[in-house]
């Protein structure tokens, strides 16, 4: 307890900084979702393979040792999230293309779509495992790491400060984009009512893609956030952190974006003080006793609705 | 001939709708369906606006087979459909759910102005409840709702399916003499309704739908005065 006390604002910290990561992650799984009432589980994929991408670019472009100028590593952070939101993108669409588009096709039954997304997902990352590496992988760091202010006497890195900062920026513009724009608001009108939606003349099909695309952008924003934060990716690095993504999610109320944001704040925020209060080890029990808690007095998460009703 | 439905059978599942449903709509009418509950009247719209497939039969629209056509496509081709009941986006506002309308054809800012006051013009209410979410309006204020945005797509054909239901007996007449209005401004409109009495009144032509199946078509007028047809459907004995 007087740990958890004394710590209280580095944990806030931290926790919010890995919150962010869970929320753009989360994302992916309430707006694919809210559209077709599925869960993708094979988005933990799409999230590792946007690792990758950021990894590659930034073996390739920042292998030469130094003090690089600030404005060189921003374009470089630049060019490895553009690189890992390409792929994130893609696999997000191969996804839909190949593991749920032809189940649609066919009318199957939903708990078919759950059997392929499963497939989907170890098939991709056993195949990044097996054609890649199994090991560990690092990736450069490009910030050094610098205490940026002190609030309430705990330090505050500017790598958390980028973290919350550029996860804040992602998630707003997918906000404006779903409730400002015409394609936006198809998507909306076909998770509200898919039949209506066709009546006015909304390609489904078109908006599904959409859908796995923003959700696949969101994703790879945050695999090159993880790989500056942590230093490293790995084949399954999607396992555990897609399922602590989809916990942010349902937590917050699956289908609900601006509940993604919530479930994944409170989540990084609950494991953080919980890991405080009983120990580190107990991190991942934490995150999942809450989630059980919570749906056992809020069923729907926390903000409820779903992408169709939610204003949002 | 604007629409001409074929020899129509549509299914759901083994269950069989329509057993060969025909008719046409010439281009500036008014066409009324009529029939009881289950008789296939929504099953026909669906047909139309391509949320159904057809089974058998064929649809023209326009001089062109449309059987095949995706729903969406229709709609660019200008066929729109108010659906039955509160088919609205609920979590959308009332301006919000007029937009959707344009989805299709997308356009400009001035254009969109002007095909919202007629709109608008049609249906006050709407006007001033434009920012309210459509989900929380009442039934008759949906029902307005449904056909505002099924005109926002400027339709050659305007689709109503039982646009009096759940209406107050001020508002259904309101609502009728509305859809006289649309088609005095150029719109041919195929209606399908349970109001024989209303519909019949203001339709050119109408068809009965039983189980399916045609088996009464004529003139509005004519038709109201039928005395099988007044037995059946106007409640007169
Ligand atoms: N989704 C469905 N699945 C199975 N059967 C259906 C379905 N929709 C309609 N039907 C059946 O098809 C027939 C025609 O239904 P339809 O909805 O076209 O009738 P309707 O004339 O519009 O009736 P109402 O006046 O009650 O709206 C009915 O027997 C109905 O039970
Ligand atoms: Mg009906």
């Amino acid at each position: 307890m007087k740990f958890l006390i004394d710590n209280f604002w580095t944990l806030t910290s931290t926790g919010l900084t890995q919150g962010a990561i869970y929320a753009l992650i989360a994302l992916g799984y309430t707006l694919v979702y809210g559209v077709l009432q599925l869960i993708n589980f094979a988005h933990s994929e799409v999230f590792m393979v946007g690792s990758f991408f950021a990894m590659w670019t930034l073996n390739a472009l920042a292998s030469h040792e130094g003090h690089a100028g600030a404005l060189l590593i921003i374009g470089l952070l630049v060019l490895a999230g553009i690189a890992a939101m390409i792929g994130s993108g893609i696999t997000a669409l191969f996804v839909e293309f190949i593991a749920y588009r032809p189940l649609r096709r066919r009318n199957a039954p939903r708990l078919v779509f759950l059997i392929s997304a499963i497939g989907a997902s170890i098939a991709i990352s056993e195949a990044f495992g097996i054609f890649i590496s199994r090991n560990i992988l690092p990736v450069p760091q490009l910030v050094q790491p610098k205490v940026v202010l002190t609030l309430f006497g705990s330090q505050i890195y500017n790598m958390q400060v980028i973290i919350v900062a550029a996860s804040i920026v992602m998630m707003v513009g997918l906000d404006q984009f779903i409730r400002r724009t015409r394609l936006g608001r198809g998507v909306r009108a076909v998770a509200q009512d898919q039949d209506t939606a066709a009546l006015m003349g909304v390609n489904k099909d078109r908006v599904i893609a959409l859908t796995f695309l923003l959700g696949g952008l969101m994703a790879g924003g945050a695999a090159l956030l993880y790989t500056q934060q942590f230093g490293l990716t790995r084949f399954n690095v999607g396992f555990l952190l897609g399922i602590k993504a989809f916990t942010a999610a349902v937590l917050g109320g699956i289908g609900n974006l601006r509940g993604a944001l919530l479930g994944g704040l409170v989540l990084g925020l609950a494991e953080n003080y919980g890991s405080a209060l009983v120990g580190s080890q107990w991190r991942d029990v934490v995150a999942f006793v809450l989630l059980i808690v919570i749906l056992m007095f809020r069923p729907t998460g926390i903000l409820g609705e779903s992408l169709g009703k939610a204003r949002a | 001939m604007l629409l001409e439905i074929t020899d129509l059978q549509v299914f759901y599942g083994r269950i069989q709708a329509l057993h060969g449903v025909s008719l046409y709509v010439a281009q500036g009418e008014i066409v009324a369906l009529i029939g009881a509950n289950g008789a296939g009247k929504t099953t026909t719209m669906r047909a139309v606006s391509g949320l159904r497939p057809a089974a058998h039969g064929r649809i023209r629209f326009d001089g062109e087979d449309i059987t095949k056509l995706r729903a969406d496509l229709r709609v660019r081709r200008g066929i729109s459909q108010a659906p039955e009941g509160r088919g609205i986006f609920p979590g959308m506002t009332v301006l919000e759910n007029l937009d959707m309308g344009t989805y299709a054809r997308r356009p400009g800012r001035e254009q969109r102005q002007q095909d919202l006051e007629r709109v608008f013009g049609l249906f006050p209410r709407l006007k001033e409840r434009r920012m309210q979410v459509a989900g929380t309006m009442s039934g008759g204020e949906q029902q307005m709702l449904t056909i505002g945005r099924a005109l926002m797509a400027r339709p050659k054909l305007l689709l109503l399916d039982e646009p009096s239901m759940g209406l107050a007996p001020m508002l259904i007449s309101q609502i009728f003499s509305i859809i006289k209005e649309i088609n005095g401004q150029g719109v041919t409109v195929l209606v399908v309704e349970q109001n024989a009495q209303q519909s019949l009144s203001i339709a050119d032509r109408a068809y009965i739908l039983e189980t399916g199946l045609i088996v009464t078509q004529g003139k509005g007028r004519d038709l109201l005065a039928d005395p099988a047809v007044k037995a059946a459907y106007l409640g007169v004995a």
